[in-house]
């Protein structure tokens, strides 16, 4: 029994040896990111050497944070992408789900057309339609507050508007309404409440995991945008984070300044994927759970 | 399902037209104009109207000869070479430019050349950069498929087990997912830097010196694995996850009844995790195959195509043209193809999964 017991431990000892390795893979280029960012270039550069790269050792300081602050309107590239994705994500939720709710709910000419036309839209990747996006947006018209305008480029809008819906959001929701008890919609339809207040009533308040899903896929999705900003803003004051980074690509190798920049966009959506990683992880299982 | 409700065109078209709208206006348009513009000769802003080329463009791009010479030789008959001692062959300038006998060759350039005894037979294309990029990005697709898929169960497998903090290394392996692919890139530049990169500071300190330093990224042989490498480390988690929904799925009733039967681990992940991981499978191989197809930011941040295009992709040659150039025509018709590849690859593997079961 005795042997058994240690051959168990040994076992499980050299599962956490390997499970520790493959973690160091995943988590010593971001712990080097953040530890040079607080390091002056030259010690940066001489501490690649050695173990001292993950360490936040020798001339520590916040200099390079400043620094990449004086170079670039940094505050303004963070404001605009929080206003980008933020009123992305709360348009997406909106739309996306009272669209899924017409689908499953509601029995309506065209439904079965239009909604396996928005499905069929996920086998079309992004990349595949961004020049001639590129085009219509350079042509459409905007009703603003200085009459009609043409051209969409520069703007907040054209990094909002054409990533409202999207299939797989739509897909999301279609799938969690399925699931809901429909004794329940049919119960508020006899007691003559309107659809829109089944919708607020009674689908929502039960909606908080998918709502929670679409959230956080639409939030990557948006915060992380690169390819389409880059093409459509070439005006400072509507840049967000990652095109920012253009800043930085040219200088004369300030990696510490690099690296700032790049813990100041990245460590507040790490940290609030560790506190909520439960649901970030149960997000992306959702979308496999197509069959 | 829906047939139970009551019928009412006016509130489905209200709830679901805004969306409806915007698929058509920003997905359906912009996808039918891809295929429209492809074959005109549009552009971003053009002082011209706009025509009607027909398939120009995708000549343009895939246009591919083949022209076999024989050696050159001097008054005697004698095969010259120079002072290498390689074979001399006429130059293909002769025949690319203005050369009324090979009309199908104007503009042309040499992709590759092959020998065949004396003789060498040269292959030309009329955008060579592009088919550089076709392959490459072929390349890419057909390295990151596989192994990111296989490393990606590999880590489920691992993870799918009862033990304290396993939640833990999970979230860990899942970190890089949550991080730009632009942040991604832009660090791992200083990865794998060639003077003070830490990839070669960590080679050289395991292996005691003897491994040389390589400029990763700015070598033509390395730069495209490089590339792949770091593209798996930042995605496997993503694909991880969706193994480890489907492991989840699998009744641990079936894993009691095959540890009666003696089952090893290989006969049980074989007999019972495998053939559980169907549809998952499918869903990972089409999920990765459509994600390496669209490879850019890495691209654009690491490399811009180098060194000697041998980072070119489908995406960045497509954002180079349309974008870049501002040529819409062209840069849609790369679109259409890239679509039209992924559309043939992910019916293909729908097909050949749906044969097998």
């Amino acid at each position: 029994m005795a042997f058994s017991s240690d051959t168990h431990r040994l076992r499980l000892a050299v599962r956490y040896v390997v499970l520790c390795l493959i973690a160091v893979i995943f988590v010593f280029p971001l712990v080097f990111m953040v530890v040079s960012s607080l390091k002056p270039d030259q010690q940066l550069l001489a501490d690649t050497a050695s173990l001292r790269a993950f360490l936040p050792v020798g001339d520590i300081s916040l200099d390079n944070y400043w620094a990449a602050f004086r170079r670039a309107p940094v505050a303004l590239f963070v404001m605009n992408s929080v206003i980008i994705t933020g009123v992305t994500v709360a348009l997406s939720l909106f739309f996306c789900s009272t669209a899924a709710f017409a689908f499953v709910f509601v029995n309506w000419k065209g439904r079965d057309l239009i909604l396996s036309i928005i499905l069929a839209t996920l086998i079309v990747p992004f990349e595949t339609i961004a020049i001639p996006l590129l085009l219509i947006s350079s042509k459409l018209p905007w009703i603003g507050l200085d009459g009609v305008t043409v051209g969409w480029l520069n703007s907040y809008r054209v990094q909002i508007i054409p990533f409202i819906v999207d299939g797989l959001t739509v897909f999301l929701f279609v799938q969690f309404f399925k699931d809901l008890p429909s004794e329940l919609i049919e119960a508020a339809r006899v007691e003559g409440a309107s659809w829109f207040q089944i919708y607020r009533r009674i689908v929502m308040p039960l909606s908080g995991p998918v709502l929670a899903t679409a959230a956080i896929l639409k939030f990557l999705a948006m915060y992380n945008q690169y390819l389409w900003p880059l093409m459509v803003v070439q005006e400072e004051g509507y840049r967000p984070v990652m095109v920012g980074l253009q800043y930085f690509f040219q200088l004369n190798r300030a990696w510490g300044e690099i690296m700032a920049y790049l813990s100041l966009i990245t460590v507040p959506v790490l940290a609030f994927y560790l506190y909520l990683q439960k649901a970030f992880i149960a997000s992306i299982a959702s979308t496999g759970v197509k069959g | 399902m829906a047939s139970k409700f009551l019928k009412s065109n006016r509130t489905g078209w209200m709830m679901a037209g805004p969306a409806a709208v915007l698929i058509g206006m920003f997905v359906i348009l912009p996808f039918v104009f891809a295929i429209l513009l492809s074959f005109t000769n549009q552009r971003l802003i053009s002082p011209n109207p706009t025509e009607f080329v027909g398939f120009a463009n995708y000549r343009q791009l895939l246009g591919v000869a083949t022209l076999t010479l024989e050696p050159l030789t001097d008054q005697a008959g004698l095969v010259q070479k120079d002072a290498t001692g390689a074979v001399q062959y006429p130059a293909l300038r002769g025949y690319t430019r203005n050369n009324p006998d090979f009309p199908n060759l104007v503009g042309m350039r040499e992709w590759f050349s092959l020998d065949w005894g004396q003789s060498r037979t040269f292959v030309l294309a009329r955008d060579v950069v592009f088919l550089k990029a076709l392959i490459n990005t072929f390349i890419f697709v057909l390295i990151v498929a596989p192994v990111q898929g296989g490393l990606a169960l590999g880590l489920a497998l691992l993870i799918n087990q009862k033990m304290r903090g396993i939640n833990l290394f999970r979230a860990v392996y899942f970190m890089p997912v949550v991080v730009s692919i632009v942040v991604v890139s832009l660090l791992w530049r200083f990865i794998y830097d060639g003077n003070s990169g830490l990839l070669n500071n960590l080679l050289s300190a395991v292996s005691f010196g003897a491994i040389p330093r390589v400029d990763w990224l700015g070598n033509p042989s390395t730069a495209l694995g490089s590339i792949i490498a770091m593209s798996i480390w930042q995605a496997v988690g993503f694909h991880m996850v969706i193994w480890l929904s489907g492991l989840q799925t699998i009744s641990p009733t079936l894993y009691e009844a095959g540890a009666i039967e003696g089952a090893s681990p290989w006969q049980s992940f074989r007999y019972i995790t495998w053939p559980g991981l169907k549809n998952t499978a499918i869903l990972v191989l089409i999920v990765i195959t459509m994600q390496a197809f669209a490879v850019f930011a890495q691209i654009d941040v690491m490399t811009k195509g180098g060194p000697l295009d041998s980072t070119q992709t489908i995406v960045f040659q497509a954002i180079q043209r349309g974008y870049g150039k501002q040529d819409i025509s062209g840069g849609s018709a790369i679109s259409v193809i890239l679509f039209v590849i992924v559309l043939s690859i992910s019916l293909l593997q729908r097909w050949i999964t749906r044969e097998r079961s």
